[in-house]
């Protein structure tokens, strides 16, 4: 028996250490860091207790950074999940060319973030960009918006990207769970006289319960964790007013004059252990025990 | 009848939708500087220049970028699958102490991008003198792509039934050799699966190396891009191209794969 134990650790030896040295170990750092004072290179002078998180919430920024948050995580996982369920729904469906569209939406998902939303800075921009152009062609605008300068399209300008790039993962989701419900149900339905919206809200959605859920709980951590679309979107604009928890976090750490490890790395634990709280909930959702082991 | 040119003309609609911006990146890479900035703006060159790609490729910036995106992607891709094939392998086989806690700490793992953690990873490095290091952004690469390997590969090695391995055994490959000569081989999709996801996730890795390699030569591609579009300079032409170039290996790759992604990312929550 004691041999089988020191087996064990041979065989997962490598994947332990990784965790341990680069997920573990900088989590570990993160909280250490929240509890003490650095100098402007970040050169360690000493622990402070709590007082970086006594300041954190003495930020000015903090309001508006937390209701940002709220705001893209909340629009951006909604619209997604609506969009997603009748794209899944059509994708489930046969017709000529579907592999092309399957295809198509594979794009966003594989392109580089950072790529996807620096094209979405041209495609925004105020005199040469695409959608300018095209809604004042159209009529829908009589002049054109300067949607990464106002700050009351920011938000939205960010959000409408952050749907972009999710909608592959969460439709590829949907359409999995879509697979798994046997076509018998719906004959039996349709025997019943049901039509085909309320097939759909009676029978699909129930079923699809499982893979909503994982995909809801999924994308929340991940859109969460966003970073290159605020990051690049909202490069123009001075301040804090359009940043996430995230984008904030970052800035204070490694771009603003604060240059504040302390301060940042408060707010970094905060982030994690919002994380953490999703993860909780994610392995709830899949009751992973019996799926997994 | 109908009712398939329905469905058909709706995903049409929907592909170009999803395409479409990525037209714009292809158009623009295409056209030359005095283009750029034309009121009102043109969908299409007037004159084509795909010289920009010969001019991006050429660029000694892009070739370094290029390559430290292409060994950081490829150490951390051989790091992931030499570190998550026995891990796997192993879970998949056996029962022992410890398993279940094992694969919770892999799952939780997976859930956690190095995004919220990148302050603690800056001090490590930092603490370790590893800043501007390809061994820093390699690791951390590795360990955050870990899970999805581990559990890909953990669902192809349960498929292959004990008895084949067995067999194997017996006629004198040995324990070992059972793994290396018929295992493997029968869980190669999953293998591919694992080595394109995460080569493709490293590819893309952008605070991380954003925040770790400051240093002009030791930027990967998704960093070092970036300026060919600053405050002073404005070069989305060769921006997009670069982009481009990126993007179409990996999206084909990708396609690959697509099958097995959802599985792999839901963590055999959905079948």
């Amino acid at each position: 028996m004691r041999g089988r134990r020191w087996e064990a650790l041979l065989w997962l030896g490598p994947s332990l250490a990784l965790i341990a040295g680069v997920v573990f170990y900088p989590a570990v750092a993160l909280v250490r860091a929240s509890l003490g004072r650095y100098s402007i290179t970040g050169v360690f002078q000493g622990f402070v207790g709590t007082e970086n998180y006594t300041r954190l919430l003495e930020q000015p920024a903090l309001p508006t950074v937390l209701a940002n948050t709220a705001v893209w995580v909340a629009a951006v996982v909604g619209v997604t999940m609506v969009v997603s369920l009748g794209l899944a729904q059509l994708l489930n469906q046969a017709f000529p060319g579907r592999w092309l569209v399957r295809a198509a939406l594979i794009v966003p998902w594989a392109a580089s973030l950072i790529m996807t939303s620096k094209l979405f800075v041209w495609i925004y921009d105020y005199y040469f960009g695409a959608l300018n152009h095209l809604l004042t062609s159209l009529g829908l605008l009589a002049q054109p918006v300067d949607w990464l300068g106002e700050d009351s399209t920011v938000m939205a300008a960010m959000i409408a990207v952050g749907i972009f790039v999710s909608l592959p993962f969460t439709t590829y989701v949907l359409l999995a769970g879509l697979a798994g419900i046997p076509g018998e149900v719906y004959e039996a339905a349709r025997v019943d006289g049901a039509s085909t919206w309320t097939a759909y809200r009676l029978v699909t959605l129930p079923l699809l319960k499982p893979a909503l859920l994982v995909a809801v709980v999924l994308n929340i951590i991940y859109v969460f964790n966003s970073f290159p679309i605020v990051w690049t979107l909202n490069d123009r604009n001075p301040g804090f007013g359009h940043d996430t928890m995230i984008t904030y976090m970052y800035k204070i750490a490694f771009k603003s004059a604060l240059r504040d490890v302390g301060l940042a790395a408060a707010l970094g634990v905060v982030n994690v252990a919002l994380i953490l709280v999703a993860v909780v909930v994610y392995l709830r959702t899949v009751r992973w025990e019996e799926a997994g082991a | 009848m109908t009712r398939r040119v329905v469905l058909s003309a709706a995903g049409f609609v929907l592909a170009c939708g999803v395409l479409a911006p990525y037209v714009v990146m292809l158009l623009t890479a295409l056209k030359p500087d005095a283009e750029l900035r034309t009121t009102p703006p043109r969908l299409l060159p007037l004159h084509w220049r795909p010289g920009n790609f010969l001019e991006v490729v050429t660029d000694p910036g892009f070739q370094d970028w290029l390559s430290v995106s292409l060994v950081v992607a490829a150490a951390s891709t051989a790091i992931v699958v030499l570190a998550a094939a026995p891990a796997a392998y192993y879970t998949a086989r056996h029962r022992f102490r410890g398993r279940t806690a094992f694969l919770f700490v892999v799952l939780v793992t997976q859930m956690f991008s190095p995004t919220a953690l990148v302050v603690g990873l800056y001090r490590e490095f930092f603490e370790l003198d590893l800043v501007n290091t390809y061994a820093a952004l390699i690791l951390t690469n590795a360990a955050f792509n870990l899970a999805f390997a581990i559990w890909i590969l953990r669902a192809f090695f349960a498929s292959i039934p004990r008895e084949v391995e067995e067999a194997a055994a017996v006629d004198g490959c040995g324990r070992l050799g059972a793994l290396v000569r018929v295992v493997l081989p029968l869980s190669l999709p999953g293998l591919v699966t694992a080595v394109i996801f995460a080569f493709i996730a490293a590819w893309n890795e952008y605070i991380v190396a954003l925040t770790l390699m400051t240093a002009p030569e030791r930027k990967p591609l998704t960093v070092g891009i970036t300026s060919y579009v600053t405050a002073y300079v404005q070069h989305w032409n060769h921006l997009f191209a670069a982009s481009v170039i990126a993007i179409v290996p990996v999206v084909v790759l990708f396609a690959l794969i697509e099958r097995h992604l959802v599985g792999g990312l839901t963590a055999g929550s959905v079948k």
